[in-house]
């Protein structure tokens, strides 16, 4: 019995390997520029400070399409990893960092950094915008619960105060700053990955990963936890620091995908909870299959967000809204349901 | 294992409310403990105080010794186990796997073995790829109970283990509980059914409103007198044909 599931488990990693290289090359080549399979393999053959044959190919592929592809699938990965654990800490499926406000602090942590001119400092964004969104998290952790549970009508409640709240400073921000690297309220409230650049790949690529090594270590509390703070604690759990620490690396992958491409929805509320009807709730193999559904989920967005209009490029939280949004009520209605009433 | 939980002279107070009030209680190895009492006595607040789950106002548990405060929270889960009140999981894992978490404070070469040993006794050997959620109460009670198994532990601590369950698993699930103390361990139970509490404990402790009215072996403590009055009901104890004491509420 274990021994088929074990088949099944690596067979569906494979799957979604094979899913997300597919994708990432499918990416690499659409687009306003289009580059045949046999030229990438030729680019990727001649090296980024190869001698050309097509200049033009050479610096679209190298400088705009690479690490703007890298981006999507470390953010992508991000925001489905801190999904999973949100969902695993709250004992509620609908917790994601978008719709309860914690890529909203991120957010505003970040436009505020930009304002008071803390952008002028290495990692000065991030860390206002990791400020921002542990902060969050653990502000919506204290007000949605009760008896160690989380009510999903106080969880989304809270979200929407958080996000209106968040809005509202991230719109100011924007109106009085004049600043070239505060770009547009767009920019953060609909996430686009069109402005990534290799540096924001260097700065979130290293905390991304920090993350989501460090979010492995939580896979057995968190299949514990699903039994509730007492009984869980019962089982030797130290229930509050490890909540703690695990708001904390929330905070880290929420906040370091939003500093580098504002917020994206909804990814961490789908992509975990495919994987849980396909693998089951256990969240040692949630985790990575999540980060590579993720991964795949958000280069199909952002590749639907400048191609569907091209030569014009869609934000990209449009694209996640769009079908997020819809999943996001049929899962509300089915949680609602499971959980009897609005409890 | 002789093991040993002393908890002397508890105070739990929550607000204006005093939730226990100087209330002692001991477990040894091969003893059942059953805790009873009326509504909002406070037995379910004695069983958390000894479980550890929260810091007492006045008084000392100890295990072996030691206080509950000093040990490690693995250690204290491998000493004993708390069977809650129906509980709610939050995802849809297996029988298997939440029997499973049982052993996650050991996680050693045991543990498959343990694991369908439990399943084995409480027969739910044949729900183990079935969700939590989908099952009867009856049965989500036996996987719960299943997993304080597999924790195997010489204490465990049983909150009102036989209250959704039929008469049929009530039995069953008693003489486990008899075998659990056969083979040394220590049991304490929440029980509200008093006959239950008379054929099956070693010792029967009464609350009333916090306090501790009355321990001791069950024939010399449930009483008609007593338990009139803790209960605010007339209560008779007769004796049926076979010696067997039952205790019934005389009929207004």
């Amino acid at each position: 019995m274990t021994d088929t599931r074990r088949t099944s488990i690596f067979a569906v990693g494979m799957f979604l390997l094979a899913l997300l290289v597919a994708t990432t090359l499918l990416s690499l080549a659409s687009g306003a520029f289009r580059i045949s399979f046999l030229d990438l393999l030729r680019i990727i053959g001649d090296g980024p400070s190869g001698e050309p044959i097509d200049g033009v190919a050479h610096n679209v592929f190298w400088q705009v399409r690479l690490p703007r592809v890298v981006l999507a699938v470390v953010v992508g990965a991000s925001l489905a990893v801190a999904g999973v654990i949100m969902q695993g800490i709250f004992r509620n499926p609908l917790a994601e960092p978008a719709t309860v406000g914690v890529s909203a602090g991120a957010a505003v942590g970040a436009v505020i950094a930009i304002i008071i001119g803390l952008n002028e400092f290495p990692l000065g964004v991030q860390i206002a915008a990791f400020i921002g969104g542990t902060l969050s998290t653990a502000l919506v952790y204290l007000l949605s619960r009760s008896d160690g549970k989380t009510e999903v009508v106080t969880l989304i409640l809270t979200g929407i105060a958080i996000n209106a709240f968040a809005g509202a400073v991230i719109g100011f921000g924007v109106f009085v700053a004049d600043d070239d690297d505060l770009r547009s309220v767009t920019f953060w409230s609909l996430g686009t990955l069109g402005l990534a650049t290799w540096k924001a790949v260097g700065v979130v690529a290293p905390l991304a990963l920090a993350g989501m090594l460090i979010s492995t270590r939580f896979a057995r509390v968190l299949d514990i936890l699903a039994l509730g703070d007492r009984p869980a604690s019962h089982l030797g759990v130290r229930v509050e620091p490890v909540r703690l620490q695990a708001i904390a690396v929330v905070g880290l992958l929420a906040s370091s995908a939003v500093a580098a491409t504002g917020i994206i929805a909804f990814v961490g509320l789908l992509v975990p909870h495919i994987m849980r009807i396909v693998l089951g709730p256990r969240h040692r193999h949630l985790l990575w299959t999540s980060a590579l559904l993720g991964a795949t989920v958000t280069l199909l967005a952002d590749l639907a967000a400048r191609t569907l209009l091209s030569p014009a490029e869609l934000p990209l939280g449009v694209v996640t809204a769009l079908i997020g949004a819809p999943f996001f009520l049929l899962l509300l209605r089915s949680t609602r349901r499971s959980q009897g009433g609005w409890a | 294992m002789t093991t040993a939980l002393i908890a002397k002279n508890l105070v739990v107070v929550r607000g204006n409310s005093t939730l226990l009030n100087d209330v002692s209680l001991e477990i040894n190895a091969g003893e059942l403990v059953a805790v009873i009492g009326p509504n909002g006595s406070g037995k379910s607040t004695l069983l958390g105080a000894v479980a550890g789950d929260f810091a007492l106002d006045a008084g000392s548990v100890t295990l072996n010794g030691n206080d509950l405060a000093t040990l490690a929270p693995r250690e204290l889960a491998r000493a004993r186990a708390v069977l809650p009140q129906q509980i709610v999981i939050s995802f849809p894992f297996t029988v298997r796997e939440i029997v499973a978490m049982g052993r996650s404070p050991w996680r050693d070469d045991n543990d498959d073995e343990r694991i369908d040993a439990a399943m084995h006794r409480l027969e739910v050997m044949s729900l183990r790829e079935r969700t939590y959620q989908t099952l009867s109460v009856g049965e989500q009670a036996r996987v719960s109970m299943a997993r304080v198994l597999a924790q195997d532990t010489p204490l465990l601590l049983l909150d009102e283990p036989t209250a959704v369950l039929d008469i049929g698993q009530q039995e069953r699930f008693l003489a486990i509980a008899r075998a659990l103390v056969d083979e040394g361990r220590g049991v304490v139970a929440v029980l509200h059914d008093l006959n239950v509490a008379m054929r099956f404990a070693t010792r029967v402790v009464v609350l009333h409103e916090g306090r501790c009215v009355a321990s001791g072996d069950p024939q010399s403590v449930l009483t008609p007198v007593l338990l009139s009055d803790v209960y605010h009901q007339k209560i008779q104890v007769t004796t049926t044909m076979e010696g067997r004491s039952v205790i019934l509420p005389e009929q207004r």
